[in-house]
């Protein structure tokens, strides 16, 4: 009775001291639909060794994070009967009654001033087996970050699939209207905390991509009236015109070489074509001579051929294309328009912007089947991302005249919103994994 | 004397371009203009005949006046659904913008391409950048030099009217021909 009393007590301080909020509205994620064979969890509040209230709630980011993928269901706290902080101290009867499949204890322990250790154990509640244990290191600063590593941890070993947390996503907001309109390209992490401005400007910023390392984004900067191609370094805000040719300078995206860049420009005539610009050199290779709109380039995982969307048939619709004889072929078979592939992490997948029955959606389509399914179900949905374990794919919609960012599972079961705060929210494009 | 009246008559047809160039929305999704083909050099050529309207002749053009602003600044040609096709409405205008540009040659215009909303965000650029050059491969054709036109696409990225009906998709479907 008392050890339930003081969890409670310890989980209410934590919520005051644990609970911070941050300096300006974040995005959230949150499942709309779910898949009804979400695994009930239980992350208990981690408990705390040293003196006073722990300086961060890492269940609770835990549990979110967990969350957010739809694949788990976490139980409320205040169902909680007890707050064990170790393997040891684990009642399973209680858990077992209260229907959670899988519990997940830990604590956090002050080595010095600055430096921590988490300690975690999850647990398959009914077979009452450590399914993984684990101890890290880390600092105050780096306490967000690690939860978010302990989520990836428990998803990985639960599901047998890497987990996102740990990443980032980059997108543009817009604010504001006529001459105080502020596009911004925002950095946040996967969970949309520290949301970070890279680059911000009165004129369009557009088609951002990250470089395949997660180092830079290349992205596209009207800043002073004309189309730029931008590369910027994450870590120092340095940064590099890399393309600012008369015309349309667009569409930029990373080779999985990390060296080159395909890209759109119109080269003054106004003809839409595909270009390979190699960044060190500036040398330009053009890819496409078509008088039709060649557009939104996408590497092939081999890095040897192109996807692309063009209207030479009337419509627009993808092709792909070998680099070694640029010739090009239609791939896009059903539906009447199809535009901005972008290649799932395995390579055999393409989503895309569809138009289903009057409206613009996101579908999925099979590379070696050439079959399409519509996975989105808004009017005006564009943007598609993979995330880089190539579950979730993240897209922009619209809501009233709102720009907003939406998810859904690769299989479609699974739904969430971004809530986000005034502004459109567009573009979002997902980084890779961390570099280990 | 004869640059105001130029100006008037100027102005009246801007005006009048603008009170007739409401566009006229079909229905159905996708903002997507056909090719470009032979069909916008015959719009251009049709225009060669409009020499004959009354605004011809005077050796210093009316367009800039006193205070550097030029009256044909902020002239909006707008598109069908589906088309980069310029709509005869604005056979005066763009006559007058070409003349300005041939009697001036160190004059700059910087034609600003936009569509509506609908659609993948680059594709759009290029159908922005589509109603563009056929604005200016009209002004070439009417004697303009390539060297004074700019043109730039923003595709949906600056709406000129915020929401998602007709309405606001019509007035988007521009091309903005400023200096």
């Amino acid at each position: 009775m008392t050890k339930v009393f003081t969890s409670i007590l310890f989980f209410m301080l934590m919520g005051v001291v644990g609970g911070f909020q941050p300096a300006h509205a974040e995005l959230r994620i949150e499942i709309t639909r779910g898949i009804s064979a979400a695994v009930p969890i239980a992350v208990v509040p981690f408990g705390y060794t040293g003196p006073g209230a722990s300086p961060f709630d890492v269940a609770g980011i835990v549990a979110a994070d967990l969350a957010s993928s739809g694949r788990f269901d976490p139980m409320e706290r205040k169902d909680m009967l007890e707050m064990p902080s170790s393997g040891a101290e684990v009642d399973f009867q209680d858990w077992r009654l209260l229907k959670a499949q899988v519990l997940v204890v830990g604590r956090v322990s002050p080595i010095n001033a600055d430096e921590y250790s988490i300690q975690f154990q999850v647990f398959d509640v009914f077979k009452r087996e450590q399914i993984l244990g684990y101890r890290m290191p880390t600092t105050r600063a780096a306490m967000r970050a690690s939860a978010h590593y302990v989520a990836d941890m428990i998803f990985e070993k639960l599901t047998g699939v890497k987990g996102v947390f740990s990443t980032q996503v980059a997108y543009v907001t817009v604010t504001g209207k006529g001459k105080d309109r502020n596009y911004e390209l925002v950095v946040a992490d996967a969970d949309g905390a520290n949301a970070k401005s890279i680059s911000n400007s009165p004129d369009p910023i557009m088609s951002p991509s990250w470089s395949p390392d997660g180092r830079k984004l290349a992205y596209v900067s009207f800043e002073g009236g004309t189309s730029a191609v931008y590369v910027q370094i994450l870590r120092s805000g340095f940064r590099q015109k890399v393309s600012s040719r008369r015309g349309v300078n667009g569409a930029p995206v990373w080779h999985p070489d990390g060296r080159r860049l395909a890209l759109t420009l119109s080269q003054g005539d106004g003809n839409l074509d595909i270009y390979v610009l190699e960044l060190t050199s500036g040398r330009l290779e053009r890819i496409t001579s078509h008088p039709a709109i060649d557009t939104e380039p996408e590497w092939r995982k081999d890095g040897r051929g192109l996807y692309f969307t063009s209207d030479r048939s009337g419509r627009a619709q993808i092709y792909e294309l070998e680099l070694l004889d640029k010739k090009a072929v239609r791939i896009s078979r059903e539906g009447s328009y199809n535009a901005r592939p972008r290649l799932s992490p395995d390579g055999k997948q393409l989503s895309l912007v569809t138009l289903d029955r009057g409206n613009y959606r996101i579908g999925i389509m099979d590379l070696d089947r050439g079959t399409l399914r519509v996975l989105s179900e808004g009017k005006l949905d564009e943007s598609p991302a993979f995330a880089p374990n190539g579950q979730t794919l993240i897209y922009a919609a619209r809501e009233g005249s709102q720009g907003v960012l939406a998810t859904v599972s690769a299989d479609g079961q699974i739904r969430g919103r971004i809530a986000s705060a005034d502004g459109d929210v567009r573009e979002p494009v997902w980084s890779p994994f961390p570099p280990n | 004397m004869r640059n105001a009246k130029l100006v008037i008559l100027l102005a009246a047809t801007l005006m009048l371009g603008a009170c007739s160039k409401s566009p006229d929305v079909k229905d159905g999704w996708g903002d997507e203009p056909e090719m470009v083909t032979g069909a916008q050099d015959e719009s251009g050529s049709s225009q060669r005949g409009l020499g004959e309207n009354g605004v011809r002749g005077g050796e210093e053009f009316g367009g800039m006046n006193l205070d550097g602003q030029n009256v044909l600044d902020g002239t909006t040609i707008f598109f069908d659904y589906d088309s980069t096709d310029i709509k005869l409405d604005y056979e005066d205008v763009l006559m007058a913008h070409a003349r300005y540009l041939v009697e001036n040659p160190g004059a700059r215009v910087r034609l600003e391409g936009h569509t509506d909303e609908r659609g993948s965000r680059e594709y759009n650029i290029g159908l922005g950048e589509r109603r563009s050059q056929s604005v200016r491969r009209v002004l070439m054709l009417q004697g303009a030099q390539d060297s004074q036109i700019i043109t730039v696409s923003f595709g949906e990225e600056r709406p000129a009217e915020f929401g998602s009906s007709e309405d606001a998709w019509a007035k988007n479907r521009r091309v903005e021909i400023q200096y």
